[in-house]
């Protein structure tokens, strides 16, 4: 209907109930009936009373002129905590890394204009990633939209093909029901991001409420349960496979923990391999022995080359990216692939599928497992003996391998070392962009989802600190880690504020190696080791900003001292912001260069001369 | 075995594709951006509200591409979240589809008689007309009013509008 229902059925528009016989109506609806016909709710508090309704606890958000109507709403009330970010970027990144680290949406409120603009790198980021957040943004009042008014922007026209959805809201009516179905499109099918426009006098005006349960919307229906032929079809093919793998992602994480737990229950009763994308990492236990660690460009040898040599391929919630396909035409030609994915748009995007299956991985593999052990289904052991065997072989090549030092601390020890001193607490784990971010990825063990936050798709340098605040606030007992370069760094660390205003203990461990180390491994590999604009030339004394923040640095140089360094680290009850001097000249490996197919590794660093890279690899990224 | 590499080499195709909006304020923009933003190329797009009372409008467009792509655009279109319905006129069975055109020939004598013979032929309504001038109105499928303007080429065209394509399915079902 055009309309949403505003009025409880059997009440006019007057607020007059119809059709019933006794004089007074039942006293639940007797309060909605009341409360229709006091509007004396401003458009601030409807949005305050919905946010409550939807269970959200925390806003992190940054004041300005077309939001202060709701920004003295805040103020009035204590049940909604606000986070003050020091960048409109932050209050994304940390919206993000708390919904990744508890599977809610996470809530941003921005002023208009610039507020807005600023927000829309990490809108981009969640739109990539599939985080659910919904993103509230001011707005010149309606009657000025359109004049180039002071701070106005075209909020939805910049942020339409960055968002899952947006909303302007014109017209007071709308405004409760937006909100609802803003957090059900966020959260809902495939998350992601969605804006919600403020005009001012929205929210100065007064604006009926309308409870979620009464809001659905007129076409999002996203597919739930997969459709049952096809799932008996795709349990025929995995039972008969003789050398299956099982390529697991960011929608595995998505579907939540259940999920992950059916996902492990299945893999344990195929006994079959399984490999994770960067976002799927911790939806499978890392100390399983059929896992074989991350696969794609920086992934292991043994995941990239059982992914080549498989017979079938079972994708659960995994979009196959390039960083994970490398040349298109050369990935896993042999296999019939099955693609589980709640997004019909990710199915045959890079890759053909044989074999689609739409709906929610927990749904599916729910019914997967129920056929699964109704036929009994009994995989070929001689076959899966005999490709355990290939795979144990690829596994023996130890592709992580990396020459220790005694003088200069190793990025790839830093993180090891990092990981077996922490492990105990659970820590949480963000990250930037670069070579820490994949040697964090290879290096530290997750046996749990939502526990590893990082920027994938969109590669966003300045993601961890602020994500690392969404995480901590979410997870206030817990050790939260960001793992960090120190050029990654450089681009959010304003939010070092924040974290200090807010107690929130955060630790930031940078791995300095004095470049922004991804791009010099490329030009080391493809541009003749020109080293064009990628050393951090004039980086500040970490040590002395933290202190100039209130926080507490921390700065290592030699490998004996690393220990220490990181046990300090978690004794301080505060943040830390760690130095970690680390060999600036070492490179990430393994590494299928781009434009490579999978098989064509290079494994180290005695590699890179021998398999020179392609001209047609050289025009990717 | 896996079809991987035979879809790969499938070749391009036009399809006509009818989708099913809620008829609000910047949905033909996410239309639009969508196939900007993706490089899919749109060779005709009509929309136009077709259900007043549930605020419907139905967006009709034709697009080239492999099967591949194809599949791609209706799945990017059916994640729009106003998005009720994509049909693939094409694939889902005959269709009759429609465009018009309003064609300015402007001339005199000899070749003036000829483009009212062959609008004749065409069944192109003259809706206006001066001492040197016609305007023509043509419905036809796209080639036929190709045709016809190509026809029109050495009778003095001066100006074409058209409507782009509207199409639905043949019977008695509604899409
Ligand atoms: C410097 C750098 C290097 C990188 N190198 C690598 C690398 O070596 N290896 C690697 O793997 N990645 C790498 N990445 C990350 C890469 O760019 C992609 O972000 C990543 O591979 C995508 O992960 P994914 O396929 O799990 O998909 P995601 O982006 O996590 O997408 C999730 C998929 O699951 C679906 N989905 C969501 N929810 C559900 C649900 N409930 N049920 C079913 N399906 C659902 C979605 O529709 C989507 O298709 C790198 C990134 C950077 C920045
Ligand atoms: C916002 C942004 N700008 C540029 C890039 C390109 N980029 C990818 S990695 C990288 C270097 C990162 O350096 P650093 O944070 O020191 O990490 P390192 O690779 O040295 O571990 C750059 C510039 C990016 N990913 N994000
Ligand atoms: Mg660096």
């Amino acid at each position: 209907m055009g309309t949403p229902a505003l009025l409880p059925s059997g009440t006019t528009p007057t607020g007059i109930v119809q059709g019933r016989s006794t004089p007074r109506a039942p006293p639940a609806l007797f309060e909605q009936v009341k409360a229709m016909v006091d509007q004396e709710k401003s458009g601030a508090e409807i949005i305050l009373k919905a946010l409550a309704d939807q269970g959200v606890d925390v806003l992190f958000g940054y004041p300005g002129g077309s939001v202060l109507p709701l920004y003295d709403e805040i103020f009035k009330q204590n049940h909604i905590r606000h986070i003050l970010v020091r960048h409109e970027q932050g209050a994304v990144h940390a919206a993000e890394g708390y919904a990744r680290s508890t599977g809610k949406v996470g809530v941003v409120l921005v002023t208009s204009g610039p507020g807005a603009t600023n927000a829309v790198t990490g809108l981009t980021d969640a739109m990539m990633d599939s985080i659910p957040v919904v993103c509230f943004t001011g707005q010149v009042p309606t009657h000025l939209i359109g004049n180039d008014a002071f701070q106005e922007a075209d909020t939805t026209g910049i942020t339409r093909q960055c968002t899952k959805h947006n909303y302007l809201v014109k017209k007071s009516e709308d405004l409760a029901r937006v909100i609802h179905e803003a957090f059900q499109v966020a959260s809902t099918g495939r998350p992601g991001p969605v804006v919600v426009d403020l005009p001012k006098d929205i929210l100065l005006r007064p604006a009926p409420y309308v409870p979620p349960t009464r809001v659905r919307h007129k076409s999002y229906r996203p597919q739930i349960k997969g459709d049952i032929k096809a799932i008996e079809e795709a349990v025929d093919l995995i039972a008969h496979a003789k050398r299956p793998i099982f390529y697991c992602g960011g929608g595995v994480i998505n579907s939540g923990p259940q999920a992950c737990q059916l996902l492990t229950q299945f893999t344990r009763l195929t006994g079959y391999p399984l490999t994770l994308t960067l976002m799927g990492l911790g939806a499978f236990p890392a100390s399983d022995p059929q896992f074989l660690g991350m696969l794609g460009m920086h992934g292991t040898y043994e995941a990239n080359l059982a992914m080549h040599n498989c017979d079938v391929m079972v994708a659960v919630g995994a979009r196959f990216d390039d960083r994970v396909t490398g040349r298109l035409d050369a990935f896993s030609p042999g296999a019939t692939k099955i693609q589980i994915d709640i997004d019909p748009s990710s199915v045959n995007k890079n890759v053909p599928v044989d074999l689609p299956i739409i709906g929610d991985v927990g749904h599916v593999l729910e019914d997967m497992i129920k056929v699964w052990k109704a036929r009994q289904c009994r995989p070929d052991q001689a076959a899966l003996a005999d490709w355990w065997k290939r795979i144990e072989e690829w596994r023996a090549r130890d592709c992580l391998h990396y020459e220790m030092s005694d003088t200069v601390i190793k990025p790839q020890y830093a993180i090891q070392r990092l990981y077996e001193l922490t492990r105990e607490r659970e820590p949480l784990i963000t990250t930037e962009v670069g070579q820490h971010q994949m040697w964090a990825a290879q290096f530290f063990k997750f046996e749990k989802p939502n526990q590893w936050m990082t920027s994938g798709g969109l590669g966003t340098m300045g993601y961890g600190l602020p994500a690392s605040i969404g995480v901590q606030v979410a997870h206030p007992g817990s050790l939260v880690v960001d793992i960090s370069g120190e050029a990654s760094f450089m681009m959010n660390l304003q939010e070092l504020a924040t974290a200090v205003q807010y107690r929130l203990p955060i630790k930031v461990f940078i791995l300095n190696n004095h470049y922004m180390g991804m791009v010099r491994q490329w030009q080391e590999l493809l541009h003749g080791g020109r080293y064009s604009e990628s050393y951090s030339e004039a980086l500040p004394d970490i040590v002395k900003l933290a202190e100039a923040f209130g926080a507490t640095g921390l700065r290592v140089e030699k490998p004996a001292e690393l220990d220490d360094t990181i046990r300090q680290m978690m004794a301080i009850d505060g943040p830390v912001l760690v130095d970690v001097r680390v060999d600036p000249s070492e490179n990430c490996f393994p590494m299928i260069p781009s434009g490579a197919p999978h098989y064509q590794m290079l494994l180290g660093p005695a590699d890179k001369e021998s398999q020179p890279i392609s001209k047609e690899g050289a025009i990717l990224v | 075995m896996s079809k991987t590499t035979a879809a790969a080499e499938q070749e391009l195709a036009c399809h006509t594709i009818s989708v099913l909006v809620d008829n609000e304020a910047g949905v033909l923009a996410r239309v639009i951006g969508l196939f900007s933003g993706r490089g899919y190329n749109i060779e005709s797009l009509t929309v136009a509200e077709v259900n007043t009372q549930e605020h419907l409008s139905r967006i009709t467009l034709v697009t080239r591409g492999t099967p591949m792509v194809i599949e791609q655009i209706k799945a990017q279109l059916g994640r729009l979240v106003p998005v009720h319905k994509v049909s693939d006129l094409t694939v889902e069975g005959p269709h009759v589809s429609r465009e018009l055109a309003l064609i300015k020939v402007s001339g005199a004598g000899e070749k003036r008689v000829e483009s009212l013979r062959i609008a004749d032929i065409f069944r192109a309504r003259v809706v206006d007309s001066t001492n040197s001038s016609f305007v023509f109105e043509i419905v036809g499928k796209t080639e036929k009013i190709n045709a016809f303007i190509a026809l029109m080429e050495p009778l003095g065209l001066a100006d074409v509008a058209r409507t782009g394509v509207a199409a639905i399915a043949r019977g008695c079902d509604p899409l």
